[in-house]
């Protein structure tokens, strides 16, 4: 078969296979932009796989004064997990042990849905009876007291069941240098795209699994395929002029969103091209018999 | 769609209980049968026929062309649609409605938005006094939505006040507040005596306080985010209370002679 070459940069042709997910956002303020961060970064800490972390969480972006609930700059978040009750007890002790101590935080609910996850409903009870209620029109808010002020939390958020969770991108290049370079750029594109996160470190990782390992205990160990120092030793899905390979792994509050976030990964690193950037692009899929999406990534070049 | 207009004709010489005329009551009716329902509320029979010039419309908006003090619970349990009096209204204006837009333009009576519990009520005159609360036996005044009154109000504004928002942007009479179970009140004129008066939760925020009672107690002043929230939410219908709720606020929780979880705020 002929590979697809854009830039000099082949794409296989393979898609990447990702599975129906639970997500939910809020939008996270505090006094200043650094504090609100703060609270987001702390609460989507160690939140890059749901088979350890029970979900996965991330930034989609940062928010101005101008458009947040009450006036101050904030940051959206965004949370995956595999079952509603899953999504709902990990927010809520994300919430609690993350937002809620963090310095000036407040917490509103930031997706349209009919199907509501609780927020302020369940933290609410820390105020030991000196929470206080207030409703604005349809918007139900908790004051509850701490020692800085008040903490200011929406009582629920919207839930979508459309979430889409493990679009990626393997991206192969000769060094880790220039593999860094074009994941990196990938990264930097697809941060600008909405209502997606890339869950792992900096949004890159590099640890990709196969599903089953020698040992019983595993469920999943180290795609040997894609080791570069396993090249001439195990049966390898490598070329020659590969040495190092990272992945991306993509969450969506919606297909499209994945979609257009890989679509903006692929085209930064199709424009680096290959002496600075990766020389392939692949992506990782289970045969296409265990996620019903799939994203191609011929549909997907620029 | 046009609207359909009750054109006033002359004062009516007796009290009038137009509660029959809102929209989910005058749907799909002729303006033959609107003329002839009945809203006297003495033995003299009088028919809107009779006092109302009635030019057809779509019955989801509402227009009274002219008002009274006479006309008493205009848009009682208005559900939905519109209803606009370019004039004055008796008592009871809005009691007890769950949903549309209620504007007058004029004055109104005693009880306007008695026991409101959805949708938005304007008055652009003064209300009389117990805006928003109960009537006798009564436990709970206003349950929800948006209550504004440009003017002044009568005593005892938000009285039973149990959910929702009541904005004054005069001035209201002595015991503001009184008895509330929740919600949030605001008085951006001056203030009676004895704000709050056995207020049990529910935020009431004056720009203009009197001397408080002494059962409400100091907590100091505070930023907070519910103000700016409050500020936000609320700066489309009253630039006046967002002005107040972006300022520093001083909290004063109360009233301790009841429950004692209200709140009254005022800028630092």
């Amino acid at each position: 078969m002929r590979p697809i070459v854009r830039n000099g940069v082949r794409i296989d042709e393979s898609f990447a296979e990702a599975f129906p997910m639970r997500g939910t956002a809020i939008v996270i303020t505090g006094p200043n932009q650094r504090w609100a961060k703060q609270a987001a970064v702390t609460m989507t800490g160690f939140a890059t796989s749901v088979i350890g972390c029970g979900c996965e969480a991330g930034i989609d972006h940062e928010i101005s004064a101008k458009e947040t609930p009450d006036g101050r700059p904030g940051v959206r978040v965004l949370i995956f997990a595999m079952s509603s009750d899953t999504l709902q007890t990990q927010l809520v002790n994300r919430v609690g042990q993350c937002v809620l101590t963090s310095p000036g935080s407040a917490c509103f609910g930031d997706l349209e849905s009919e199907d509501r996850l609780q927020i302020g409903d369940a933290i609410r009870y820390f105020g030991d009876g000196w929470q206080v209620s207030k409703k604005f029109g349809a918007r139900h808010f908790w004051r509850v007291p701490v020692m800085d002020g008040e903490f200011l939390c929406e009582a629920t958020t919207g839930l979508t069941k459309k979430a889409v969770g493990g679009g990626n991108l393997l991206i192969m290049g000769a060094t880790p240098k220039t593999t860094f370079r074009a994941t990196e750029a990938a990264v930097a594109a697809m941060n600008e795209v909405k209502d997606v996160i890339l869950p792992f470190p900096g949004g890159i990782v590099r640890s990709g699994s196969k599903v089953g390992s020698k040992y019983k205990a595993m469920s999943a160990s180290t795609n040997d395929a894609y080791c570069p120092t396993l090249r001439g030793a195990v049966a390898t899905n490598l070329d020659e002029d590969i040495g190092c390979v990272l992945e991306i792994v993509i969450d969506g509050l919606n297909e499209q969103a994945v979609a257009k976030a890989m679509r903006a990964g692929l085209a930064a690193i199709l424009k680096l091209g290959p002496e600075d950037g990766a020389v392939r692009v692949g992506a990782g899929n289970y045969g296409g018999k265990l996620g019903p999406f799939h994203f191609h990534l011929k549909d997907l070049l620029p | 769609m046009k609207p359909l207009v009750l054109a006033l004709e002359q004062e009516p010489d007796q009290r009038l209980d137009l509660s029959p005329l809102s929209p989910h009551r005058l749907d799909g009716k002729s303006a033959k049968e609107i003329a002839e329902i009945e809203v006297q509320t003495t033995r003299e029979k009088v028919t809107v026929g009779d006092l109302f010039r009635i030019r057809p419309g779509d019955a989801q908006t509402i227009v009274f062309e002219g008002g009274s003090t006479r006309l008493d619970n205009v848009g009682l349990g208005l559900k939905g649609g519109e209803i606009i009096v370019e004039g004055d209204v008796g008592k009871c204006v809005g009691r007890s409605m769950s949903g549309g837009n209620l504007v007058v333009a004029g004055d109104a009576g005693p009880y306007a938005g008695s026991a409101l519990s959805g949708g938005r009520l304007e008055i652009g005159g003064n209300a009389g006094d117990f805006l928003g609360g109960p009537l006798e036996g009564e436990l709970e005044g206003v349950t929800g939505g948006l209550l504004i009154v440009r003017g002044d109000a009568g005593a005892r504004a938000g009285d039973r006040l149990r959910r929702g928002t009541l904005v004054i942007e005069g001035s209201a009479g002595d015991y503001p507040g009184s008895r509330m179970i929740a919600g949030t009140l605001v008085v951006l004129g001056a203030t009676g005596v004895l704000p709050g008066y056995l207020m049990r939760r529910g935020t009431i925020a004056l720009a203009n306080p009197p001397e408080l009672a002494p059962t409400f107690l100091d907590c100091g002043a505070h930023e907070l985010a519910f103000a700016s929230l409050s500020s936000r939410l609320l700066k489309p219908e009253s630039r006046g209370a967002a002005k107040l709720f972006s300022s520093l606020l001083h909290r004063f929780a109360g009233d301790s002679a009841a429950l004692g979880k209200g709140e009254i705020l005022f800028p630092a």
